[in-house]
């Protein structure tokens, strides 16, 4: 081939493998059961939001809830990685070759996309929840846990103010928008009390924070958004749901059917 | 007040058509011809909305991909799609048509974008052969579109060929892995590639000699190349690169002209693209409804933001 005809574009070497936050530590057993909780309440989150991307209300939506699938991603790789130092699997054989009762997400992350105003509300509550969580656990005497938060809390900050404005947006918008934004938060809110419930895995292990010291920071910032948006708390019960021991929503099952389906189609293969 | 016979509109074009040859840019505050800004308008547009249809045949597989980083990856690619189809539209606003103008001739089934998107994507496969082969063919497209002569345009064209170069090289290395994997692995790059291959040829449009827009977009720089010499240089770009993945070019009649120094490909089915390009192809009615729906479901929440925004902006002024 002549000097010509040679092409002139090339593929450029771009390093594709976002690098993950290996910091060759090994997660104890409880660092890992620790971290599959959060790691799955952010994979599972991920996974909805992704379905937005070519969907959302408008092309700036596209782009921010793509974004934010993106960062949760990647906070579940981190978490996942870092749990499967102690399992001996990697990220991949945990999001795909774990069945629905071994998943240890919240019901809150698995609550469905529903219309834009539910994907507000379920991100408001996730976020104000993961923002005051990866704030303590950025001080936690766990340096692998610790690393992973101190990086995610960044990202975090921002998931929350987009849910916040939206929320602001949507109840203070038209009357339509009000209804839709109110009737989500009440579908929502019977999700939240789990995710401050402690457990035997908080009795013996101290490098998390335990759920029920969450709920006072978490409530104050969401009573704050309802209150500047002129949002009555909902006042509704308790869901009994208890995703951290396995047991799920109906919600799950599909999801992951879907997430799973063509890397258990080729359970050998890489990819 | 000059004596002389030229026109006020004259001078104008004199001095567009002297920045045209002096390869000067073009931009928004410089007169310019009507049939020219009518072109870059069309040009534009339709770019953006294929940035935005085009980011369907691989959003369905996001939520599927075989890998926590495939999916991220993807993720971030069809993204930047969105983030194209923005600095287009914003782009193509300058000349003076506004994005909802642009929004409805696309979901009322007005505006045009490019045909490659209303084939399937059945499998993930069809991941790699997009990246490689329809952005492959994008970039030969798109380079020479950064120094188009319409500023917005071409340094638009700049950043979004960054990134597609990047889109590019991760459908390369999808299909590396799948061509190293598995045979059920292999078999499935194979098929994808023989579905996108042609596809992505007609990507650059018809031979010269039937392109009746070519010339006059040639001589006002907005496009380098013609449709042919485009096609010619992306052929020789993926030959060697279908020896690295050690699979079939499905053109069988390919060879290397030693007299003309050029590839001699096959025969392109035109009748195939102007079968597509009239609404026949596989998922035309779906890529539409698609984005027609998005649209109808989002609406109350546009309604929302902009009669926040308002409410807002009479708080302040009542204030001030």
């Amino acid at each position: 081939m002549s000097a010509e005809t040679e092409p002139s574009v090339t593929v450029t070497d771009v390093e594709l493998d976002a690098e993950l936050t290996s910091t060759g530590l090994v997660a104890s057993a409880d660092e890992a059961e620790y971290a599959l909780r959060i790691g799955d309440d952010s994979l599972i989150l991920a996974q909805q939001l992704g379905w937005w991307i070519s969907r959302a209300p408008e092309l700036e939506e596209d782009l921010a809830l793509g974004n934010i699938a993106l960062d949760l991603l990647g906070h579940a790789r981190n978490l996942l990685h870092f749990a499967g130092t102690a399992l001996g699997k990697t990220e991949d054989e945990l999001a795909y070759f774990r069945d629905e009762h071994e998943f240890r997400s919240a019901w809150l992350f698995e609550q469905p996309n529903g219309d834009f105003g539910h994907t507000i509300a379920r991100g408001l509550l996730t976020s104000a929840f993961q923002f005051e969580l990866y704030t303590q656990l950025a001080e936690s005497s766990s340096p692998g846990l610790a690393g992973i938060a101190a990086k995610s809390v960044k990202e975090v900050a921002y998931h929350r103010d987009h849910a916040v404005q939206w929320t602001l947006r949507l109840a203070g918008g038209t009357d339509e928008s009000r209804s839709r934004i109110e009737r989500a938060l009440i579908n929502t809110w019977p999700y939240l009390d789990e995710l401050f419930r402690d457990d035997e895995l908080h009795e013996r292990f101290d490098a998390a924070p335990r759920p029920s010291a969450l709920r006072e920071p978490v409530m104050n910032v969401l009573r704050q958004v309802l209150a500047e948006a002129e949002l009555d708390e909902p006042k509704t019960s308790e869901s009994s749901g208890d995703g951290r021991h396995g047991h799920h929503s109906t919600y799950l099952g599909p999801i992951l059917a879907e997430m799973q389906v063509l890397a258990r189609r080729h359970p050998d293969a890489s990819w | 007040m000059s004596t002389t016979v030229t026109s006020p509109d004259d001078e104008l074009q004199a001095d567009f058509d002297a920045l045209i040859e002096a390869e000067q840019r073009i931009e928004p505050r410089d007169w310019m011809p009507e049939a020219y800004r009518k072109t870059l308008i069309r040009q534009i547009s339709q770019h953006a909305h294929s940035e935005i249809i085009g980011m369907q045949p691989e959003a369905n597989w996001i939520t599927r991909a075989p890998s926590l980083k495939r999916k991220a990856i993807l993720m971030a690619k069809v993204q930047d799609e969105a983030g194209h189809g923005l600095y287009l539209y914003s782009a193509a606003q300058t000349l003076g048509i506004a994005r909802d103008t642009m929004t409805e001739q696309l979901i009322e089934g007005r505006a045009r974008y490019s045909s490659i998107f209303n084939y399937p994507t059945p499998t993930w496969a069809d991941m790699g052969a997009i990246g490689w082969l329809v952005d492959g063919a994008a970039i030969c497209n798109q380079v020479p579109l950064c120094r188009a002569s319409y500023g917005p345009y071409g340094r638009a064209m700049v950043r979004i060929c960054k990134e597609e170069s990047f889109h590019q090289r991760q459908g390369f290395e999808i299909l590396l892995e799948l061509a190293n994997g598995t045979p059920e692995q292999k078999q499935m790059a194979q098929d994808a590639v023989n579905r996108w291959y042609w596809p992505s040829l007609q990507m650059f449009g018809p031979p010269d000699d039937e392109s009746p827009n070519s010339a006059q977009s040639m001589a006002w720089k907005i496009k380098r190349f013609s449709n042919d010499e485009l096609r010619q240089r992306f052929v020789g770009m993926l030959v060697p690169q279908f020896e690295a993945l050690g699979l079939e070019c499905p053109d069988k009649d390919l060879r290397w002209n030693e007299e003309t120094e050029q590839w001699d490909m096959g025969e392109i089915d035109w009748d195939e693209f102007f079968d597509v390009l009239k609404g026949h192809g596989h998922c035309n009615a779906q890529r539409l409804q698609h984005r027609r729906q998005a649209h109808e479901d989002g609406a109350w929440v546009r309604e929302a933001a902009a009669e926040y925004a308002r409410k807002q902006s009479a708080q302040l002024k009542a204030v001030a």
